[in-house]
């Protein structure tokens, strides 16, 4: 069983080079066939390794380089059930985005499957890797996979700036935080996460905190965190549909995972004195991240930015748990990115099959003209509930983990966050449905000011009439169903818990990294916290959201302005700030990093 | 063991910034990425040295004699072989957007605002 570990990431490497060999020469539908069936197993192996890593989470050393006397030479991957089981979400969203793309693209040779196989290789590597440099050299693979896939549309020079905002950006982020590694490096003569934990010991001096917000920062910077975010929104509005299917669902996603990572591996013990420090800052850049999200979610025309810009109020969510740093807010958090990523990926799908109907993306110009796609609407509309938080969904069983942890924490002002995260961005989604597939609310007539609209290329030849292909809408219904069980499947929010509690525990992972020793994990008895508050808040937020797209579709809405006056006037300089300018952009994330050094100083003072 | 290596390091980590937030031509600011980038090259490198050391090549030396480290020299050159994959890749990015929008200012394109 041993030699699974390094599957996930070979299968779909040696796939992608065999199809970049074979680039012109090969047929589409062979292409194709070696591009899902690499996924699917690529998928297959790590279910597998989530499986096994339950009771006892494996340590592969490649090479056979085991560590003598704790001291790591080799590299490793440290499968937990946590970073397993990102792999196969990988997988999964991967398995969805080629499924789709199968009608999608009339794409030239095979680049289009190499470059998402090398994605899905990086992205399996970067979950499975017990190796801090290792975890720098994948996430430059999936970044620069990522970067040609968000500019695979290369005759369209927005979608050239998007890739560029993009990369330039992100590769900043990963030089700081390769600096940060560096400074570790020299502190403790190791690279191996574990190692560097237990080198450092309790003791956190200024190096050490100086290397741990670089790094922190530049993988925030991926996450898509406030102030770092810039780069999502247009890198989304500009990637072809499957590949903002992965960007959205688990990309950025992986950025947070990066940063959970290094911290309880590496940082929890010398910062132990240091928590409520990092946690009021992680908690207030969390809920100034949601909030700033959805009031730009809400007033976007261009349907994938308004999902992108939703992304990053999720995103804001997400690290509010993993900012309570406690295992119990990181189940709710890992919960929560399963459910975002299914529903927010089905709506995407949905965008896409918009724009290959009607080749466009924009909202008024598409005022009522889907109202035959029954099935669709029904896919978008549970989806949006599913982005609501509504009970039943994947993302409600985190929120409720993640308020649970925090009421704990004497930080229950969280659920107000989450309330007005879901009633904004689940509002503009319910927005965008209502007057796409109802047909209501005012259409282009009414001529917006604010919003600036995009022209988009169709990304498919001719405008397709009839129903909507089948391999298109299923991976949606699929995926909004999973998000169901996600939430409904009795004793998975256990399983979750579980793992939490496997991947902060710091001193065993060390123990089973470094001495080979077969440590179970503790997992304490839950408490059963009532579910009634948690149900009320999601049902509120529900209701409120369809308020507010009702609102915005009514007459009283203004209908030369994304929003009233009043609201208007503090919206305007924030949209000013997203000014598609990359210059702009890393201004905010140098000084981003300057304040959350600065910040995190004076608080740990 | 002296402090200029890691002086240099920040100088250029900071030139870099500085070029990259003022530049008007992509090409310009991806060269202005590669001197950012090439701060971590210095950084690594300090990391690893040790004054009087050898090279980390064994043969012939005698045990206990001290060896600049082999890691981070490893490690640097990871880093320039991921470094030239996204530079490249960014230069090509600049060229489509030359060829499909004929420029290469930023200022210039402002498609993605708001």
């Amino acid at each position: 069983m041993l030699t699974l570990p390094p599957l996930p990431v070979t299968i779909p490497m040696s796939a992608a080079a065999a199809l970049a060999a074979g680039n012109k020469h090969l047929p589409r539908w062979l292409a194709d066939a070696v591009a899902i069936l690499a996924t699917i197993a690529a998928g297959l192996i790590s279910a597998a390794l989530m499986l096994q890593s339950q009771a006892h989470p494996i340590v592969y050393w490649f090479g056979g380089w085991t560590p003598r006397a704790g001291v790591a030479i080799g590299i490793s991957f440290a499968i937990d059930p946590f970073g397993a089981g990102l792999a196969t979400f990988v997988s999964l969203l991967i398995l969805a985005a080629l499924i789709f793309s199968l009608h999608y693209f009339d794409s030239v040779g095979t680049l289009f499957h190499v470059l998402m196989l090398m994605f899905l290789a990086a992205m399996c590597g970067f979950s499975l890797t017990g190796d801090i440099f290792n975890l720098f050299v994948f996430f430059e693979l999936m970044s620069a996979s990522a970067f040609a896939l968000c500019g695979y549309k290369n005759e369209e020079p927005q979608s050239m700036q998007g890739a560029l905002n993009f990369g330039v950006t992100n590769t900043i982020g990963a030089f700081l935080a390769l600096t940060g590694i560096g400074l570790l490096y020299a502190r403790t003569g190791a690279l191996n996460m574990a190692q560097i934990g237990r080198a450092l010991g309790n003791h956190a001096d200024s190096l050490v905190i100086f290397a741990f917000v670089l790094i922190m920062c530049g993988f925030l910077v991926k996450a898509a965190i406030f102030p770092f975010h810039f780069w999502l929104a247009d890198a989304h509005a500009v990637a072809p549909t499957p590949v903002c299917i992965l960007f959205s669902g688990v990309m950025v996603e992986l950025g947070l995972y990066a940063a959970a990572r290094v911290y309880w591996a590496v940082i929890d013990n010398p910062f132990s004195s240091h928590r409520p420090a990092l946690m009021a800052l992680l908690l207030v850049v969390g809920a100034l991240t949601t909030i700033i999200g959805g009031l730009m979610c809400f007033g976007q025309r261009h349907i994938k930015r308004l999902l992108a810009y939703s992304t990053i109020s999720h995103m804001g969510l997400m690290l509010i748990g993993f900012a309570l740093l406690k295992p119990e807010a990181l189940s709710g958090a890992a919960m929560y990115v399963l459910g975002h990523g299914m529903v927010k990926a089905a709506l995407f799908i949905v965008s896409g099959i918009l724009l290959h109907r009607f080749a466009t993306i924009d909202e008024l110009d598409l005022r009522g003209r889907a109202r035959a796609l029954r099935g669709t609407a029904i896919v978008f509309f549970i989806a949006a509930l599913g982005l609501a938080g509504v009970p039943g969904f994947g993302t409600f069983m985190g929120e409720h983990a993640v308020e649970e942890a925090a009421k704990k924490a004497g930080q229950g002002w969280v659920s107000i966050i989450f309330f007005i995260g879901a009633v904004l961005t689940a509002g503009a989604v319910l927005r965008v449905g209502g007057r796409v597939f109802l047909g209501w609310g005012p259409g282009e007539e009414g001529e917006t000011a604010g919003a600036k609209k995009i022209d988009e290329e169709p990304e498919t030849e001719g405008a397709p009439s009839g129903r909507v292909p089948r391999v298109m809408i299923t991976p949606a219904a699929a995926l909004v169903a999973l998000a169901l069980v996600v939430g409904l499947a009795p004793r998975f929010d256990h399983a979750v818990r579980d793992a939490a509690f496997a991947f902060t525990d710091t001193a065993g992972y060390q123990a089973r990294v470094l001495d080979s020793a077969a440590v179970p994990v503790q997992v304490p008895p839950e408490e059963h916290a009532p579910m009634l508050p948690s149900v009320l808040r999601a049902c509120g937020a529900a209701l409120g959201a369809v308020l507010l797209a009702g609102f915005a579709l009514s007459p009283l809405w203004p209908r030369k302005k994304p929003y009233p006056r009043g609201i208007s006037a503090v919206i305007w300089p924030l949209r000013r700030l997203h000014s598609g300018h990359v210059g702009d952009y890393v201004t905010f994330l140098t000084f981003g990093v300057a304040a959350f050094g600065g910040v995190l100083a004076w608080l740990m003072r | 063991m002296t402090l200029m290596p890691y002086l240099l390091a920040a100088w250029l980590l900071l030139v870099g910034l500085y070029g990259v937030i003022t530049s008007r031509n992509f090409v310009h600011l991806i060269i202005c990425l590669a001197v950012l980038q090439s701060s971590t090259y210095v950084l690594l490198l300090a990391v690893g040295y040790r004054v009087g050391g050898v090279p980390p090549v064994f043969a012939g030396v005698s045990v206990g004699t001290p060896a600049v480290d082999p890691v981070v020299q490893a490690l640097m050159l990871t880093d320039i072989v991921v470094e030239a994959t996204v530079v490249a890749l960014l230069l090509a990015l600049s060229v489509q957007l030359q060829k499909n929008s004929g420029t290469l200012n930023p200022d210039e394109i402002s498609d993605l605002e708001g």
